[in-house]
């Protein structure tokens, strides 16, 4: 293999495997601060337990976040080196900013959230909590950031040419708010939040059918299955807002994901079926009017196909249609799957649906396969380009770095991320069977009293 | 000398370099030190000093990276690319001793302690180890050609002056460990770990000794500056000065002073480092004239500008709540319920 095609395994391979901890770090954070937040509200000592027993799985899914996510940063500069040296003076400000506004505050505050909970009062507790999610989402907004910079670039200009050429900031505003930001940005951080309240679900629902700590898993499940539904939805209307800045910015990605030859009006979306390459055509079932609706908001508004581009620029478009197709079908699953959870639920007959639990135990899996295809259609929709329409991804690569190198590395890099993975479902497992401690039904420490008392008694 | 933002981004590079050192420098010297109690109750309380810290240390790395690549994206590009089996070893060593530290203890059985812990120490020393072997290799100048690519091999990198700086920062980050040890515990463990300030201390003061006599005979570049304007000889006199206060302070038993002495040495080492390798940041070896410096290899004005506000706006945020973080655990540590 080139050293082309084995680079952009190794970082698809990496980022991959990233991807898994993030959303389920930003996910979690945003449910303990609603767990916190009621029992300082309601001072329910389940929900400190709720608390205490989701922040273990949150330090779980954060050590291997922080440890799989400098690996990114590097491979910027081990990989990709010339276009490092291009995008430097642009790109490399959202990095920055990155490990400034967000990586600190996020670490930096978990240590109370972890190792707090007996030194700091219920308040500085509550707010330590609400920094680490706080950090947590500034870290996807800086990366979206530099990534949608990638798709929709903006606010730079290019400055000399043939080797020295470089992109250089013209605008740091426009920049940051490149056409695509805001839109992926909201759907980057919906997709997070389902992760987080799938796993809650998930978990919750194991320990009803297993007719353990059946109290603490009522009030889990509960919000679980709530935070579930609105954020599901919630994500379908934000991918409507994305579908239509695709049209706009990249309309050969947004043909791709469609497997639309043919500028078409009154364009169908297909529900299930496959492209056929060789043919230029889509076999399957597909809903009429519905693309030229997504695309345009109007029901008859022509789409461009892929013919309408040189097919030199054409992303690959089967594995893009397949991509794009498995992560709506996924959201619709998750959808139908909270509502019926939150019906039974409802209706108190949940446990009786032993069917439905499994479902539920199971549904953890739907939001990280989701967010996972998401980025895979983002990015190879991208291609054949590193910076959309100004630099082709194999002008981007390391001029030093030789093929055998890289596979090296890729074979190493393989290696250890399956050990850790391995290791990480062990230890899940491990935490989830030992369940939630009944001694944090009872609050200690500074945490043992409301705040005025405990400073009182000092 | 220049007041421009080009300078200015020199120093502050540098002061992120240096504010990891100080900070994941203690958790790598912690770790490097792990393996020699056998006791798991002290392996367990030496993880638990560094455990809630940790992280947010590492993020040192993370954003002097980024701010590399930021304001002088040509270093970032030809460093990386060129030292990349070097760096991807690193990687692999802050993963494995960062993953140890959250799964040790997770779980009861021998083999498994046995595992993580041999994987944080291994992790803590081979990071510390390449971290020095890169600051070696671009002390000693690295071969880059014409258009600005590192033009060397990855066993290039092993000469014997970077593998002496290699040897010398673990020692440094050794002592720093043991002494941040020392001030996070108490009783036969506290007595250990000052022992072990002392014996590392005498490692560290071995390696440095000879580390200064190699660079003056052989790498006489990195001492010219220093050469040219005496006064700067001061930054040398204060290091000596911290190193020898450690013992003194460790004597009086304040061992937070001792661990601020012992942050002195580094930064004092670290400000040497940069006032001689002003103004270049990779020395081309053997020819001088590709060499990376800090107006061929910066951003553009603009983006050193932006990238400028956005520190002076996040760096007093860091530094303000990282200070009451530490307030926080300060004093000994002791292990509960949410130990690791």
């Amino acid at each position: 293999m080139d050293v082309v095609t084995l680079a952009r395994i190794q970082f698809g391979a990496t980022i991959s495997f990233h991807y898994i901890y993030p959303p389920l770090s930003i996910g979690l954070g945003v449910m303990l601060v609603i767990m916190e937040g009621l029992w300082l509200k309601t001072q329910d000592p389940v929900y400190h337990q709720l608390a205490r027993f989701w922040t273990r799985v949150f330090a779980l899914t954060f050590a291997i976040g922080v440890a799989t996510g400098i690996v990114m940063e590097f491979e910027f500069g081990t990989n990709w080196a010339t276009y490092s040296r291009f995008v430097g003076d642009v790109f490399g400000s959202a990095l920055a900013a990155e490990g400034l506004f967000a990586f600190f505050l996020e670490s930096g505050f978990l240590a109370l959230l972890l190792f707090g909970w007996d030194k700091v009062g219920r308040k500085v507790h509550f707010f330590s909590t609400c920094m680490v999610c706080l950090g947590a989402h500034f870290s996807a907004v800086w990366i979206v950031i530099a990534n949608s910079w990638m798709q929709t670039p903006a606010g730079y200009h290019i400055v000399g040419d043939g080797l020295h050429a470089r992109a250089e900031v013209t605008d740091f505003w426009q920049v940051v708010f490149n056409p695509s930001t805001v839109e992926r940005l909201a759907h980057t951080i919906c997709g997070a939040w389902c992760a987080g309240a799938f796993l809650v679900v998930s978990v919750s629902a194991y320990y009803l059918l297993k007719g353990q700590h059946l109290d603490f898993a009522r009030k889990s499940i509960k919000l679980g299955l709530l935070v579930a539904l609105v954020v599901s939805l919630l994500q379908g209307a934000t991918g409507h807002i994305s579908g239509k800045g695709i049209a706009r910015n990249q309309p050969a990605k947004l043909a791709a994901f469609e497997g639309l030859y043919n500028t078409t009006s009154n364009a169908p979306l297909t529900l299930l079926g496959f492209v056929d390459e060789k043919n230029e055509r889509v076999v399957g079932i597909s809903l009429p009017y519905a693309l030229s609706f997504m695309a345009h908001n109007d029901f008859h508004a022509p789409v461009t196909g892929l013919n309408a581009f040189k097919q030199e620029d054409w992303p690959p478009v089967a594995p893009c249609f397949f991509f794009f197709h498995g992560m709506v079908g996924i959201g619709m699953t998750m959808i139908a799957v909270t509502m019926l959870g939150l019906w039974y639920f409802h209706r108190g007959s949940l446990t009786e649906h032993r069917w439905l639990l499994w479902i539920l135990v199971f549904s953890v899996l739907l939001p990280e396969i989701a967010n996972e295809l998401g980025w895979f259609a983002a990015e190879v929709g991208r291609q054949p380009w590193i910076v959309y329409g100004v630099m082709r991804t194999p002008e981007g690569l390391s001029e030093v770095v030789q093929a055998n190198v890289v596979l090296t590395s890729l074979i190493l890099f393989t290696f250890i991320y399956f050990l850790l993975f391995a290791v990480f479902i062990y230890l899940l497992n491990d935490k989830i069977q030992h369940g939630p401690h009944q001694d944090d039904l009872i609050p200690t420490g500074k945490l043992a009293l409301p705040e005025p008392l405990a400073r009182g008694q000092k | 000398m220049h007041y421009d933002l080009n300078t200015i981004w020199f120093v502050l590079v540098g002061v992120l370099f240096a504010g990891y050192a100080m900070l994941d420098g203690f958790d790598l010297g912690i770790g490097a030190l792990h393996l020699f109690t056998r006791d798991d109750t002290e392996r367990r309380l030496l993880m638990n000093s560094i455990g809630s810290v940790w992280d947010g240390n590492e993020v040192w790395l993370v954003t002097g990276g980024g701010a590399l690549f930021a304001t002088f994206p040509n270093v970032y590009a030809t460093v990386f690319s060129g030292f990349y089996l070097a760096f991807v070893l690193l990687l692999f060593a802050l993963i494995f001793r960062g993953v140890a530290i959250e799964f040790r203890s997770k779980r009861p059985e021998r083999w498994w302690r046995q595992m993580w812990d041999v994987s944080f120490s291994v992790g803590s020393i081979l990071s510390a180890l390449l971290i020095g072997i890169t600051m070696g290799n671009i002390a000693w100048g690295v071969p880059i050609d014409a258009n600005g690519e590192f033009a060397g091999t990855f066993l290039g990198l092993l000469k014997p002056y970077p593998l002496l700086l290699g040897l010398t920062t673990v020692a440094l980050f050794m002592m720093h460990g043991a002494i941040y040890g020392a001030m996070k515990t108490e009783g036969e463990l506290h007595d250990k770990l000052r022992r072990w300030s002392m014996n590392s201390i005498i490692f560290f003061v071995i390696c440095a000794a000879i580390l200064t006599m190699a660079t003056l005979l052989y790498v006489p570049r990195m001492a010219e500056r220093v050469k040219d304007h005496p006064w700067l000889f001061s930054i040398v006199l204060v290091n000596m000065l911290a190193i020898a206060n450690i013992p003194r302070e460790f004597y009086h038993g304040r061992d937070w002073r001792a661990f601020l002495s012992s942050c002195a040495t580094m930064i004092t080492l670290m400000a040497l480092f940069g006032v001689d390798q002003f103004p270049y940041l990779v020395f081309s070896q053997p020819n001088p004239e590709n060499s990376l410096t800090i107006y061929n290899a910066a951003s553009s004005q603009k983006t050193l500008g932006i990238t400028l506000i956005i520190a002076c706006i996040g760096v007093p945020l860091v530094i303000t709540y990282t200070a009451c973080i530490y307030w926080v655990f300060r004093g000994k540590v002791k292990l509960d319920r949410a130990s690791y």
